[in-house]
C-alpha cells in the first residue's frame, strides 16, 4: 500500500487500472441503463418519470461519497503532507460538484411534472444545494491559491471544517423545513422499494461509483502530470533566465572590450 | 473572550493577549471609524428593504427578523477579510505566530475584538432598526437577544475563512463564498428565535438554545481551525 504512495508507482498502477475500470463502468452503465429503461416497471403513481430516480439517487449518493473521499484525502494532506493526497483532494472536488449538480438537475427535472415546480425549498433539496455551494467554494479556493502545496492545505482545512458542518447544516435545514411546511407532501416514503426497482438501482449505483473511481484516478493522474509539468516549466524558465543573464553579461563584456 | 479576561486578571494587564486585545480595539477604532461604519452599513441595508419590497408595514413587520439577520450577516462580513490580512502584510502576524501565547487564543482574542467592533454595535442598534421595520414591541427583544447570541458565531466562522484567505490579495469575495454556506445553521436558528413572539407557535427558547449551542461550538472549534489555517498559510 505504501509502495503506491510513490507518485511514479501510482502512475503505473493507475495506467493499468484505468482501462479495466473504464470497461467495467461502461458495461455496468449499459446494463444499468437498459434495466432502468426496459426492465424496471413504471411506478403506479409516478408513471414513467420514476426512471429519473435511477440517475438521481446514485448521483445523490456519489455527491456524499466524493466528500468522504475528499475528507480522507484532506487528512492525508494534513497529517502526512503527501502530494498524492493533495492530488486526490483536488481531483475529487469538481467530481463531487458534478455529481451534486447532476443530482440537483435530475431532481429538478423530476420535480416539474411531479410537484409542478422546477424547484421547491424542500429540506433535502436545500441541504444538497448548500453542499453544492460548499463544493463550489472549495473549487474556488483551489483556483485562487497559486502555490499547489498551500492550496492543498487550505482546501484540506476547509474540507474538514465542512465535514464537521455538513451534518449540522443537514440537521438545521431539516428543522427549518419541518417548521415551515410539513414534510409529508414531498416525502417519497410509502412502502419499501420493490425488488424490480431495487436491482436496477443497485446496478446503477455501482456503475456510478465505478465511474467516480475511474474519473478520480484519471484526474489524479492528470494532476500529478500537471505538477510535473509545472515544476519542469519553472526549471526551464530558471535555466532560460540564467542563460539570458549570462548572454547579457557576455554582451556587456563584449561592449567593454 | 473568557480566556482573555482570565489572562488579564492573572497578570494585571501585562499579558500579551490583553495587549493584543487593546491593540486590535485601538486599530479598529482609528481605521475606518471602527464601530460606526458597520452600523451605517446595517442602517443602509435596513433602509433599502422598504424600497425593495414596498412600504407596506404589515409585510415589513413580517420579514423584519429575517432582514435584520441578513443585514447583520452581511455587516459582519465587512471587516473580516482584513482580520488577519493586515497583520500578514505588515509582518506582525509572524510575530503573533512566534509568540509564546497559543495561536488559538490569539485568534480568539482577535475575534473578540472584531466582534466588539462590528457585532456588538449591530446588536445595540438592532432594536431601533427593528422599530423602523415596524417590528412589534414584543419581538424587539427576541431579535436583539438572538443577534447577541448568534453574531459571535458568525465572526468565529468568518475567522476560519479569513485565515484561509490571509495571503490572497483579493480574498474578500472568496471569503464570503467560503463561509456563507457554513453560516446557514446560525441563520436558520437565529431567524427562528428572532421571529418567535410570546404566545406564537414556536417557543423562543428552543431555537435560542440551539443558537447558543452553535455559538459555543464555534467558540470551541473555530479558533483551532483558524489557527491551523494561519500556520499553514503563512509558511
Amino acid at each position: 500500500m505504501r509502495n503506491y504512495a510513490n507518485p511514479t508507482n501510482f502512475l503505473q498502477l493507475a495506467g493499468a487500472l484505468i482501462p479495466l475500470l473504464a470497461a467495467l463502468t461502461g458495461a455496468l452503465l449499459c446494463l444499468g441503463l437498459s434495466l432502468a429503461w426496459f426492465v424496471a416497471p413504471p411506478d403506479y403513481q409516478q408513471g414513467e418519470t420514476v426512471r429519473i430516480m435511477y440517475l438521481h439517487v446514485p448521483a445523490a449518493w456519489l455527491s456524499l461519497f466524493a466528500y468522504i473521499v475528499m475528507t480522507a484525502a484532506a487528512l492525508g494532506t494534513l497529517v502526512w503532507r503527501h502530494p498524492l493526497a493533495d492530488a486526490a483532494q483536488k481531483a475529487a472536488a469538481p467530481l463531487g460538484a458534478g455529481f451534486t449538480f447532476l443530482c440537483l438537475a435530475t431532481g429538478s427535472l423530476w420535480g416539474k411534472p411531479m410537484w409542478g415546480a422546477w424547484w421547491v425549498w424542500d429540506a433535502r433539496l436545500t441541504s444538497v444545494l448548500v453542499l453544492f455551494l460548499i463544493y463550489l467554494g472549495l473549487i474556488a479556493l483551489w483556483r485562487t491559491i497559486e502555490d499547489p502545496g498551500k492550496a492543498a492545505r487550505a482546501a484540506a482545512i476547509f474540507t474538514l471544517v465542512g465535514a464537521v458542518n455538513i451534518p449540522i447544516i443537514k440537521f438545521s435545514v431539516d428543522w427549518w423545513n419541518t417548521l415551515h411546511q410539513p414534510a409529508s407532501v414531498f416525502r417519497l416514503g410509502g412502502p419499501a422499494i420493490s425488488g424490480s426497482m431495487l436491482w436496477p438501482l443497485v446496478v446503477m449505483a455501482s456503475a456510478f461509483t465505478l465511474l467516480f473511481l475511474t474519473l478520480h484516478l484519471m484526474a489524479i493522474r492528470n494532476e500529478i502530470l500537471r505538477r510535473r509539468l509545472r515544476r519542469l516549466s519553472i526549471l526551464a524558465a530558471d535555466a532560460e533566465e540564467s542563460g539570458i543573464t549570462r548572454a547579457g553579461s557576455s554582451m556587456e563584456a563584449a561592449y567593454e572590450q | 473572550m473568557k480566556q482573555t479576561t482570565h489572562a488579564k486578571s492573572k497578570s494585571a494587564g501585562a499579558s500579551p493577549l490583553h495587549a493584543l486585545f487593546t491593540r486590535e480595539l485601538r486599530i479598529g477604532h482609528r481605521i475606518g471609524g471602527g464601530a460606526s461604519l458597520g452600523v451605517v452599513f446595517f442602517l443602509i441595508l435596513v433602509t433599502l428593504t422598504p424600497f425593495a419590497v414596498g412600504p407596506d408595514l404589515a409585510l415589513l413587520a413580517r420579514i423584519a427578523p429575517a432582514m435584520l439577520w441578513i443585514s447583520g450577516l452581511l455587516a459582519t462580513l465587512l471587516g473580516l477579510d482584513r482580520l488577519f490580512q493586515a497583520d500578514h502584510e505588515d509582518g506582525s502576524l509572524d510575530l503573533l505566530l512566534t509568540s509564546a501565547a497559543p495561536l488559538e487564543l490569539i485568534v480568539l482574542t482577535k475575534c473578540a475584538a472584531h466582534w466588539i467592533l462590528t457585532g456588538l454595535p449591530l446588536v445595540i442598534a438592532a432594536p431601533f432598526f427593528g422599530l423602523m421595520l415596524a417590528l412589534p414591541a414584543n419581538q424587539l427583544w427576541s431579535v436583539t437577544l438572538s443577534l447577541l447570541a448568534g453574531t459571535p458565531a458568525l465572526t468565529l466562522i468568518g475567522a476560519i475563512g479569513a485565515a484561509l484567505t490571509v495571503s490572497l490579495r483579493r480574498g474578500g469575495l472568496l471569503l464570503a463564498i467560503l463561509i456563507l454556506p457554513l453560516c446557514v445553521p446560525v441563520l436558520i436558528f437565529g431567524v427562528a428565535a428572532a421571529g418567535a413572539a410570546p404566545g406564537a407557535m414556536i417557543p423562543f427558547a428552543t431555537p435560542f438554545l440551539i443558537l447558543c449551542a452553535l455559538t459555543l461550538m464555534a467558540l470551541a472549534g473555530a479558533p483551532i481551525a483558524a489557527a491551523a489555517a494561519l500556520r499553514h498559510m503563512s509558511e
